[in-house]
């Protein structure tokens, strides 16, 4: 079992996207079970159509979407967990981080657009360019930022930097939007139409009646974070760097004492954070197809929620909470109106979600898998 | 002998707490000196100065023959200035392993590692058989042997340690002494903060005595024990 579990392949690779099969498993078979139970109990309020048989109708299509957008929350919430695991502070101005990188990928596209490079190039080299510069624009904003507006407060008592950080948000909304109108006149930006992202791939699966549509937009989304938080995975567990963001994580004042430099470490923990962020703002805008500045808050503040239910300061956290707030975000947007009979339509799903948020965490404060203060001391 | 470590009117301050009011005192290479004095005296706070984790408003600390008052603790380590910190400061969701590992965190040469960590397993044989173990999980003397090991993977040119018999049985008390002695006579130059007076000063060469950030006596070992000034107050001896 020892040499098994130290075999680098089997633990960089095979257990990372093992667990988030485990996590995508068992999150839709929960949530799965339970709505079918809730259509058998609600089966008889409803005289039009049978409610069970419609739930199973579109739950495959419902996991679907939920997983998808599941993981560009979990992608944000690393962003927000890991800067809490090392500095037990709650950067505000992440979700303003990833509406940057959203922004800019969507900047870059519309640019090869204008020059007419863009219907020649190949679409996954153009994704692939705005979200490496989505990565490098936010992680380093995420930096300088650490820098300009969160260090030199780092004494401070807990709330001084939060505050900073909100007030960090305002001001980069406005600095975009400032930016967006001198530069382009109005401050929506519009993904440009090009490549096959909107088409279905089709998949007949015996058994089921409706064939299952994968949006290539939804696979290329899913397969890039898959591979960002593998990378994330061995950065953290795997180098000398991810060490030390552990050690930084846990004891500051020895680390700096075993020779790590805290501050690069910090700096590097927003770098990663921020790149995250910025890469999964793309991926937001290729779904969205439609940004502004303020497009971050929503996502943000989901975000930040996934992180704190998986429990915050834990990556594995964040990516559970993530996939299970897309799962409810999507449950609810598809089934509040069938089993409310239209009385509560989809725009009530996040209050499903949220609702949800709370039973866990009054019954567990900490987080799905956060550790209790005592746990932590 | 040179001076390998000296402090000149060193003066820090934690905020307004004005915590060491102008320490000057030095070790020499080879030498065990031992910095006692009573809850609050600043013996920690000495330390810190010392290891960069604070930095002194005035005076200053020179290391080797270089003045090390600015640097961070991250460059003073590398330079050889091994601090073992009050409390331990295990990591405690990394194993054993690891946390030797992170005190040679400067070193790249996986084979000297190797060779470090043997000869912190060859002083603490017990820290080999929990080398899987998290560091929380451990006993607190396993903990102390750990953060000294720690603190000699780097292989410094002075160990500083403050309080390590803190919260410790008796027998390990002696095992923990017993090796600092070892390491000494092995060549390693030892700065010992104690609230154990005895025996700090059983085992050091000298030592100094801290009232309120101020050094108020200094002299050789054997003399400090039989002071009547230390016999009272730090030896409980009326
Ligand atoms: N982190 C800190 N913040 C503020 N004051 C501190 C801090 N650490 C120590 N002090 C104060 O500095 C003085 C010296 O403390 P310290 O060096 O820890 O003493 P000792 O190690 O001799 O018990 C004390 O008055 C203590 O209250
Ligand atoms: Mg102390």
């Amino acid at each position: 079992m020892k040499q098994f579990t130290s075999n680098p392949f089997y633990k960089f690779i095979l257990f990372p996207i093992g667990q988030m099969l485990v996590f995508i498993l068992g999150a839709s078979l929960a949530l799965s079970l339970f709505i079918i139970l809730l259509a058998f109990l609600f089966r008889s309020n409803v005289t039009d159509f049978d409610l069970v048989e419609r739930t199973l109708l579109i739950l495959p299509q419902v996991l679907i979407n939920g997983i998808t957008i599941g993981f560009v929350y979990a992608t944000i919430a690393l962003g927000y967990t890991m800067v809490y695991g090392v500095l037990e502070f709650i950067n505000f101005s992440h979700s303003e981080i990833f509406m940057v990188g959203g922004i800019v990928g969507v900047e870059l596209m519309a640019y090869f657009d204008h020059t007419g490079a863009l219907q020649t190039m190949n679409q996954y080299v153009v994704i692939g360019l705005a979200i490496l510069l989505g990565m490098v624009i936010s992680g380093s904003l995420a930096v300088t930022i650490e820098r300009i507006a969160y260090k030199p407060l780092r004494g401070a008592p807990r709330l001084v930097p939060l505050i900073s950080a909100i007030g960090m948000s305002f001001f980069l909304q406005d600095a975009v939007r400032l930016i967006l109108s001198l530069t382009t006149g109005e401050f929506n930006v519009i993904l440009p139409n090009f490549g096959t992202f909107d088409e279905f791939l089709i998949l007949a699966v015996p058994g089921i009646e409706n064939p299952l549509r994968f949006q290539i937009k939804s696979i290329l989304l899913v397969g890039v974070t898959v591979i960002m938080l593998v990378g994330l995975n061995y950065l953290v567990n795997g180098t000398k760097v991810g060490k030390a963001i552990r050690a930084v994580a846990q004891d500051r004042p020895s680390a700096s004492l075993m020779g790590i430099n805290v501050n690069l470490i910090i700096s590097i923990t927003f770098l990663i954070g921020g790149a995250l962020g910025g890469a999964a703002g793309v991926l937001f805008a290729i779904k969205a197809t439609r940004l502004d500045p303020f497009v971050g808050f929503f996502p943000g503040l989901k975000a930040f929620t996934a992180a704190v239910l998986g429990g915050i300061g834990n990556l594995t956290g964040a990516l559970l909470g993530g996939l299970i707030l897309g799962l409810l975000e999507s449950f609810g947007a598809s089934y509040l109106s069938i089993f409310t009979n239209g009385a509560f339509g989809a725009e009530y799903k996040d209050i499903l979600a949220f609702a949800i948020l709370i039973i866990v965490l009054i019954i567990r404060p900490s987080g799905l898998l956060g550790q209790t203060v005592a746990q932590k001391a | 002998m040179g001076k390998l470590l000296e402090l000149t009117n060193v003066h820090s301050y934690y905020g307004h707490i004005h915590a060491l009011k102008g320490i000057s005192l030095h070790v020499d290479e080879g030498e065990i000196v031992t910095l006692i004095g009573s809850n609050g005296a600043g013996k920690s706070t000495t330390l810190r100065t010392i290891s960069g984790m604070i930095h002194a408003r005035e005076g200053k600390v020179i290391l080797g023959g270089t003045n090390i008052t600015q640097h961070e603790a991250h460059v003073i380590v590398g330079m050889g200035a091994g601090h073992v910190p009050e409390g331990r400061g295990i990591f405690p969701k990394l194993t054993v392993q690891e946390n030797l590992d992170m005190g040679a965190y400067t070193i790249n040469d996986p084979k000297l590692i190797k060779e470090r960590m043997e000869l912190v397993f060859e002083l603490f044989p017990r820290l080999k058989e929990r080398i899987l173990q998290y560091g929380g999980t451990l006993s607190g003397g396993e903990q102390q042997m750990l953060a000294i090991g720690r603190g000699l993977m780097l292989n410094p040119r002075i160990l500083m340690l403050d309080e390590p018999s803190m919260g410790l049985a008796p027998v390990l008390v002696d095992v923990i002494f017993d090796t600092i002695k070892k390491l000494n006579e092995q060549g390693t130059t030892i700065l010992l903060v104690e609230q154990n007076a005895l025996m700090a000063l059983s085992i050091a060469h000298r030592g100094y005595v801290l009232q309120t950030g101020e050094i108020v006596l200094t002299d050789d070992a054997e003399k400090l024990k039989k002071n009547e000034m230390v016999q009272k107050s730090y030896l409980g001896i009326e």
